[in-house]
């Protein structure tokens, strides 16, 4: 079943691998370069899962997690925060905000796939 | 001579009593006669009335005689005996009392003597113990001074009312650092006797310390110190350890607390530097995990069978781009690391000539070679871990003996890059490479006991570099370490450990007891008080008219002392030109000032160095204008009490015709010295104070108060200057 995910990265060398790696998982992919650009998409379309990075430029994946999270239309929007940032205060406050799911770079593809197929499988 | 009644009464009283017996005899003896016998014994006695007269006369005088010596034997000699005995008692002159009169008398002077005698050595011998007893206090005194003197580390000790009472002079190289006024002041109006630490300190923050400390103290816990970090308004970072100093107390178990101890460390470049590695660090694990990410994901996908040839490249790209900014990162780092996590192994700071001499001696000592120091810049100072340099040395020469039979070795050392190139020169023969491998990596031998150190180990510990080269011209071989350079502060601190000839005088115990209850400023003892005693050079006598200030000299006066390690010197730039006059007198050029600061530098700086204290000048009014002058122009109000030496010369000598400080010193025997410079003046005008606080005393004139008004009444005040 054919699922719409949003890729939230100001990094052009991530978004390659993850773009392909969810095709080829075969959903639809949508690609967002900042923070206000994912929370636009995130309302107008409302995907089933989001690859939302922490560091981004305008707002932050945190900042984007809380919004969405605070909008109750958006309830069903599954969030996978990917963050360079090893601290587990980070991961604390990233559950704490809302988050399915954290995940720390480097990350295994491998963990990211099946971790991805996990929340969007029983929905 | 004194007339004595009663020695006239004892002479006279014989005759009388003759006189009055012969007349009670005579009378009674007439009583018995007839009228007839009466006018026969007249007719018979009449003519011989003369004769009679002068039988009683003469009786009467030998009879006074022997009662008046009688008197001066008996009763005017142990009177006499008695007076002296009781002046003897009165004051401390010791003297033999002459023995008069009776051999009763005499032995009693004799025993009076004797007492005198024993009391004057008994005083004598307790005069000794005491001199012996303080003679050992001024020894442990001057023995915890120098203890303290030599100390790496500040210490700062002071009373409960933080008046510092102690400090050495790393404690004042700190301070130095710590003062916003560093050129100026040069951190003496931060540290000083007398003064408040709260000036470097906050207050709340020490009394906070002192409560933890005392809580310690009375749970008896066995260190009771505290610490804190604070920092200070320069904006340094203050590690403090607070320990506290107890009174003897006679029972023992409730020692009062009355001072405290800091010890002071400054963190602040320890501080910028754990932060630095901090970020280092961070900027290592943190950022390559973006590029950890990307790069892992890419090389994943590659493996994927289903990758078209364009996708492929696109992952390639990538891969190429990660690696490419991760080799730039950690090249970045890498060289950042260099400089900021050169050595975290404690190294410090030693003057190269010493530690070049210290190697010397302990090669010849241990390898039976010469050792000389050839070339040594003497002004070279390392920062190094001394012992195991020491010890390296040590142990190359050792092998250069044992192995090559060398008997001359060269030390030299040298400014190289900013760093300091430290040689181990011989003659003739070169190492090989492998020898020279094995030599740096072998754990070193001193005295044929193994240290757990390899030479590399301790090149790596001050970042340095070690290697061989051959001088084929001079036919010379030697060994050269690269070793780091003491930072140039540093070197101002250690540098000013060695020039201090004289230990300074910085410590005053008698300050405990000092406290700051006692009251208003005016009822306060002369004797008590601190003082700055100051003097101006200008450049004319009329301010009013742009005459300026060209140089301002100061001295502190605490505790009765002249501390003539803790004062003020400053050239001022007058910005106008200086008069040739003047100059034959203060000797100040043009160009001496050029450079120096204007008076709204310096004098903020001299206020902050007169802080707490009362001001003392001569012919104060002179000094204290120039200074009022400065007032709209600087903020800087001088609002403390002053004192001139001019009047107060003029209360103590009213009819001496000069007050002039030459006729004052010279009167005083005070010793001119440097007259005519500020501080020289200053100086001489802060011994004629301390000598006059006494002869004002004489005079009644104890307190502050009284002083002002003293002086204020003589006739000098009254002159308008």
């Amino acid at each position: 079943m054919s699922k719409h995910v949003l890729i939230a990265d100001d990094e052009p060398n991530i978004v390659i691998s993850l773009e392909f790696l969810m095709k080829r998982e075969g959903h639809r992919v949508s690609v967002a370069r900042d923070g206000d650009a994912a929370l636009d998409v995130i309302r107008r379309e409302k995907p089933d899962l989001v690859l939302l990075d922490v560091m981004m430029p305008g707002k932050s994946g945190f900042e984007v997690c809380q919004a969405v999270r605070g909008d109750n239309a958006l309830a069903g929007v599954k969030i996978l925060m990917l963050s360079a940032k090893g601290r587990d205060t980070d991961l604390a406050k990233g559950s704490a905000l809302g988050a399915d799911a954290y995940m720390t770079k480097p990350f295994s593809t491998r963990e990211l796939a099946d971790k991805v197929r996990e929340l969007l499988g029983p929905a | 001579m004194r007339f004595d009644k009663r020695e006239l009464a004892a002479t006279l009283a014989p005759g009388a009593v003759l006189a009055l017996a012969a007349l009670i005899g005579g009378g009674l003896f007439a009583t018995t006669l007839e009228p007839a016998e009466r006018v026969a014994l007249a007719a018979l006695l009449e003519p011989r009335a003369a004769l009679l007269l002068l039988a009683w006369l003469l009786l009467s005088g030998a009879l006074g005689a022997l009662a008046r010596s009688a008197y001066q034997r008996w009763v005017a000699a142990p009177a006499r005996l008695a007076e002296e005995a009781g002046v003897l008692l009165a004051t401390d002159t010791q003297r033999e009392l002459a023995a008069p009169g009776s051999a009763e008398t005499r032995a009693l002077a004799a025993v009076i003597n004797q007492l005198a005698r024993q009391r004057s050595a008994l005083r004598a011998d307790v005069a000794a113990q005491v001199q012996e007893a303080s003679r050992g206090v001024e020894q442990e005194r001057s023995r915890l001074a120098a203890l303290m003197a030599e100390l790496t580390q500040s210490v700062v000790v002071c009373n409960l009312d933080g008046r510092i009472l102690l400090y050495n002079s790393r404690a004042r190289t700190q301070f130095r650092s710590l003062s916003s006024a560093p050129a100026l002041a040069g951190g003496a109006e931060l540290i000083g006797l007398g003064r408040s630490i709260y000036a470097v300190l906050d207050r709340a923050l020490v009394a906070h310390a002192l409560e933890s400390v005392q809580q310690r103290l009375q749970r008896g816990a066995a260190h009771p110190s505290a610490q804190f970090v604070t920092s200070t308004r320069a904006g340094q970072l203050l590690r403090v350890q607070m320990a506290p100093v107890r009174a003897i107390a006679s029972d023992s178990d409730t020692a009062a607390l009355n001072g405290f101890v800091l010890m002071l460390d400054n963190i602040t470049r320890d501080f910028a530097d754990e932060s630095e590695r901090d970020r280092l660090l961070h900027a290592l694990t943190e950022g390559s995990r973006a590029s950890l990410g990307n790069l892992q994901a890419a090389v994943e996908m590659l493996d994927y069978e289903d990758v078209d040839a364009a996708m492929r490249e696109r992952f390639h790209g990538v891969i190429r781009d990660e690696v490419r900014s991760m080799s730039l990162r950690i090249n970045e780092v890498a060289q950042q690391t260099t400089q900021a996590l050169k050595t975290r192994w404690p190294l410090e700071d030693m003057l190269g000539a010493d530690l070049l001499a210290a190697a010397g001696r302990r090669i010849e000592a241990a390898h039976g070679c010469r050792a000389a120091a050839d070339a040594v810049d003497p002004a070279l100072w390392l920062r190094v871990d001394s012992y195991s340099l020491l010890n390296a040395l040590l142990y190359l020469a050792g092998r250069l003996v044992e192995e090559y039979g060398v008997r001359l070795l060269q030390l030299r050392l040298a400014r190289s890059d900013g760093r300091a190139r430290l040689e181990l020169a011989w003659s003739g023969h070169g190492l090989s490479s492998e020898t020279l491998s094995s030599w740096e990596t072998d754990p070193m031998r001193i005295d044929s006991e193994s240290l757990a150190l390899t030479l590399r180990d301790v090149v790596d510990r001050h970042d340095g570099a070690f290697w061989f080269e051959r001088e084929r011209v001079r036919h010379e071989s030697l060994f050269c370490l690269l070793l780091p350079l003491a930072g140039a502060g540093e070197q101002l601190d250690a540098a000013q450990f060695v020039r201090g000839e004289s230990r300074p005088e910085v410590y005053d115990f008698d300050l405990f007891a000092h406290s700051e209850q006692a009251s208003e400023l005016a009822e306060r003892r002369l004797a008590d008080l601190a003082y700055t005693v100051f003097d101006t050079e200008t450049t004319g006598l009329a301010p009013s008219a742009g005459d300026a200030i060209l140089q301002i000299g100061a001295a502190r006066i605490v505790a009765g002392k002249l501390r003539r390690e803790d004062s003020f010197e400053q050239l001022v730039n007058p910005r106008r030109d200086i008069p040739a006059a003047g100059i034959a007198i203060h000797g100040i050029r043009p160009e001496m000032v050029a450079d120096a600061p204007s008076i709204e530098t310096v004098l903020p700086a001299f206020h902050a160095f007169a802080a707490d204290t009362v001001l003392v000048a001569h012919n104060a009014a002179f000094d204290m204008r120039f200074l009022q002058m400065q007032e709209a122009a600087t903020g800087v109000v001088f609002d403390q009490p002053v004192l001139d030496t001019l009047l107060l010369s003029a209360v103590v000598h009213p009819q001496q015709d000069s007050h002039g400080l030459e006729a004052i010193a010279e009167r005083l025997g005070v010793a001119m010295l440097g007259r005519h410079t500020a501080l020289g003046d200053a100086m001489v005008t802060a011994e004629i104070y301390l000598k006059l606080v006494p002869l004002l005393a004489e005079r009644g004139i104890h307190t502050l108060g009284q002083a002002r008004e003293a002086a204020q009444k003589t006739y000098y005040a009254r002159v308008s200057y």
